[in-house]
């Protein structure tokens, strides 16, 4: 058995010439060489809205060699924020998670920066409203980027035919469909009295008092219309103002014209009032809407979505954003930055409106006057003025400018919808406003 | 040295073989087999509630951000809060006349029962049990519509009598009154079950002489009766009193806390501030301020339930 001795020169020569084979081979690439990515998002409504998400994420996987698992996660029963809970507390899961309104502030130190796509994002798509920035920032880093999928605005949805017959409102043309609104009258002092009309006909507005999102979102919106704020941005107590007893006064007139049993409504219920065709406004997205298309025709043919009443300091409207957010925990973080830049391309916010009939609101300035809305009927043009074409509505949440994670809490706790409820029953202006004072106090906490 | 060595080895090789034969002995022990048989069911009671219970005491712990031990704080902190001794008191009320009414209820049921014919008891036994087995988030959302506050079929029924319409989960003493209807609708069966079974226990003879003697109906319930059935009596009180102050279904579904927070017990409470308004370690507080007190409680009424049967 002869044995060739290798030569110092000829070792050298051979790991040169193996070292630039490997170098210089074509990069063969498997089916999932750049691995995995799972994501957590929030369980559409709409049936067959999900479908959408899918599809973009399946087109950018089967693209990128990125094996992905979509797991659709409802919000009933809190499905989602428990969910956002243990992942936060076990430091695993998902590597991208739709997170709802507050909790990427919540959560803000286990996400991921986004700044390095949503600075691209913004210049393709355009600008972001406040409420978005005031929801996804900490800091100047962006916590998520803002998700057409979910978010929503809880505007009027008004019975056309109620409020003309009833209230002398037509609503179609103060929110003509195509073109801008001729809103100036469209005041509280209005509202108020359109709620008095029609609760004396037998078809009171539908507005909840609850402890839900519904009830205290739109409280909020009428706090901010008279510049009422519990904390302000600061962080400062300002529940002792004359705009925060100016709102729980106006709160008290209109309270007398709601349905009694308002206090127990839940999000459902002024769904249900509208589908029921028992009164001649609710504020809502137009989920109501689309329900009755299905359950009530007649009633959505008489449906108008449109903007909020405007108060002494401005015209605000209920937004609630969706964001995709990464954890800081995700082990592939390049790919979910790509794969959320692909879903916020105009072209992939485009599809999935369309796929929610229009339920779902871009965040961006340049995506707000997509046709789905001018197209959805019936009536035709009903959800025209739903995205807020005109700018001429501030996008807000209640509890906003508070720091986001006292503003949570002021959120959660329905603080706003509870004075009003107080004061209505007959407890002293004082007497709520300390209390509100006290609970606020007790927020504050680090 | 060698010898010492030796010795060494000798002595390890007997004690291995004491070792062993200790090791048998001890599996042949009954108590061992027990153990040993018990063992997946500890360790799975061990990381299912041991682990969350002392994960919850260590985040109780904890300041609102997860990042500083403050010891007792946030007990502190919840200490000077209105709405947990609104929350406190309500969860007493709810828990103690819940479980007064289905004590009651399962007790009179037990009787009626006990009274129909041996052939048509199971019959009664299985009807009765339905509330029960039905899981409570299901049956709870049926209550719901029952008391819906725009569409209650209860309201609707009582219009025809010219009652009503009552704000079943929109005013506080209703709402009130709502949860712990349900509350005992639910639990009454479980009373009902394990008082027929201590009533099937108590021996005839017993009757028969409370009979000889003149003993009324009255007496031979409060002088047979309810000593015979003392001890179930108090182990029922006593886990139905723990699970009822820990409910959550039935007031998450039903009011989820309201009207104006007056119908909020521990469990809905923490998950208000700990999960939904984010402050887990407060959240965590919330539900574990009731442990030493029940436990107090427990350790009393097992110790006495201990003491009757070394005595009997």
């Amino acid at each position: 058995m002869s044995r060739k001795k290798l030569s110092r020169r000829e070792f050298v020569a051979a790991t040169a010439l193996s070292s630039a084979a490997l170098i210089t081979a074509p990069y063969v690439r498997g089916a999932y060489a750049a691995g995995k990515l799972s994501m957590g998002f929030w369980d559409h409504w709409v049936p067959g809205a999900n479908s959408a998400s899918t599809e973009l994420v399946n087109e950018w996987a089967a693209k990128e060699k990125v094996e992905v698992q979509i797991d659709y996660i409802t919000s009933q029963g809190n499905k989602n924020i428990v969910t956002i809970a243990a992942e936060a507390q076990a430091k695993s899961g998902h590597d991208i998670f739709q997170m709802p309104t507050w909790w990427p502030q919540a959560n803000a130190e286990l996400l991921e920066p986004v700044n390095d796509i949503m600075d691209p994002l913004i210049k393709l798509n355009g600008d972001v409203n406040g409420t978005v920035k005031y929801l996804g920032q900490a800091g100047g880093k962006w916590l998520g980027v803002p998700a057409s999928v979910g978010s929503q605005i809880k505007g009027p949805c008004s019975r056309i035919d109620l409020m003309k017959k009833h209230a002398n409102i037509d609503v179609q043309e103060m929110y003509p469909a195509g073109s801008e609104p001729k809103a100036d009258n469209w005041t509280l002092d209005t509202f108020l009295k359109a709620a008095e009309a029609c609760h004396k006909a037998g078809f009171p507005f539908g507005i909840g008092l609850g402890e839900t999102s519904d009830s205290v979102d739109t409280a909020g919106a009428i706090f901010q219309s008279f510049g009422a704020q519990l904390v302000d941005a600061k962080g400062n107590l300002t529940v002792k103002t004359d705009a925060v007893r100016q709102a729980l006064d106006y709160y008290k007139k209109l309270l007398a014209f709601l349905p009694p049993d308002v206090s127990a409504w839940d999000d459902a219920s002024n769904n249900k009032w509208l589908v029921a065709g028992k009164g001649a406004m609710i504020l809502n997205p137009p989920s109501a809407w689309a329900v009755a298309k299905r359950d009530a025709p007649q009633v959505a043919e008489q449906c108008w979505t449109h903007g909020f009443p405007a108060g002494p300091k401005g015209r605000f409207a209920p937004y609630l954003p969706f964001f995709w957010s990464i954890w800081s925990f995700s082990k592939n973080k390049e790919a979910a930055k790509s794969l959320l830049s692909h879903l916020s391309q105009p072209a992939s916010i485009e599809k999935m409106v369309v796929a929610s009939g229009g339920y779902d609101l871009p965040a961006y300035e340049k995506l707000t006057t997509l046709k789905v809305w001018a197209e959805q009927t019936p009536p035709k043009g009903t959800l025209y003025h739903y995205p807020n074409p005109y700018k001429h509505q501030t996008l807000s949440i209640a509890a906003s400018p508070a720091p986001p994670k006292i503003a949570q809490q002021i959120y959660f706790q329905a603080t706003l919808t509870k004075m009003c409820l107080r004061y209505y029953q007959g407890e002293s202006m004082e007497k709520t406003l300390a209390w509100a004072e006290g609970e606020c106090e007790g927020f504050m906490r680090s | 040295m060698v010898d010492v060595a030796f010795q060494s080895n000798r002595a390890a090789a007997a004690q291995s073989g004491r070792r062993r034969v200790g090791l048998r002995n001890a599996l042949r022990r009954k108590s061992m087999a027990a153990f040993l048989m018990t063992l997946p069911l500890i360790l799975l009671i061990a990381i299912l509630v041991l682990y969350p219970a002392l994960y919850s005491l260590h985040l109780a712990t904890l300041n609102k951000a997860m990042t500083k031990f403050v010891g007792f704080g946030n007990f502190e902190f919840l200490f000077k809060r209105d709405t947990f001794w609104l929350v406190v008191k309500q969860s007493c009320i709810f828990a103690i006349s819940a479980v007064i009414f289905k004590a009651l209820l399962g007790f009179i049921v037990a009787h009626f029962v006990h009274n129909v014919p041996a052939n048509k008891q199971r019959k009664w036994r299985g009807m009765l049990l339905v509330p029960w087995v039905i899981p409570p988030a299901m049956s709870t959302l049926a209550w719901l519509w029952l008391f819906d506050p725009s569409y209650s079929a209860f309201n609707y029924t009582l219009s025809f009598f010219g009652i009503g319409p009552i704000p079943w989960t929109g005013d506080a003493m209703w709402a009130r009154f709502s949860v712990i209807l349900v509350n005992v609708w639910y639990g009454a069966p479980f009373f009902m079950i394990m008082y027929l079974a201590a009533l099937k226990s108590v021996p005839d003879q017993l009757y028969e002489a409370a009979a000889i003697d003149g003993a009324n109906w009255w007496q031979r319930i409060w002088y047979v009766t309810l000593p015979m059935m003392r001890n179930i009596i108090a182990i029922t009180t006593l886990f139905s009193l723990i699970v009822t102050f820990a409910n959550f279904d039935i007031v998450r579904i039903l009011t989820a806390g309201g009207p104006l927070d007056h119908t909020h017990i521990f469990a809905t409470w923490a998950f208000r501030v700990g999960i939904e308004g984010s402050d887990v370690p407060l959240g965590a507080s919330v539900s574990l301020f009731m442990v030493p007190i029940l436990a107090v409680a427990a350790i009393f009424i097992l110790r006495d339930i201990t003491k009757r049967g070394n005595e009997a």
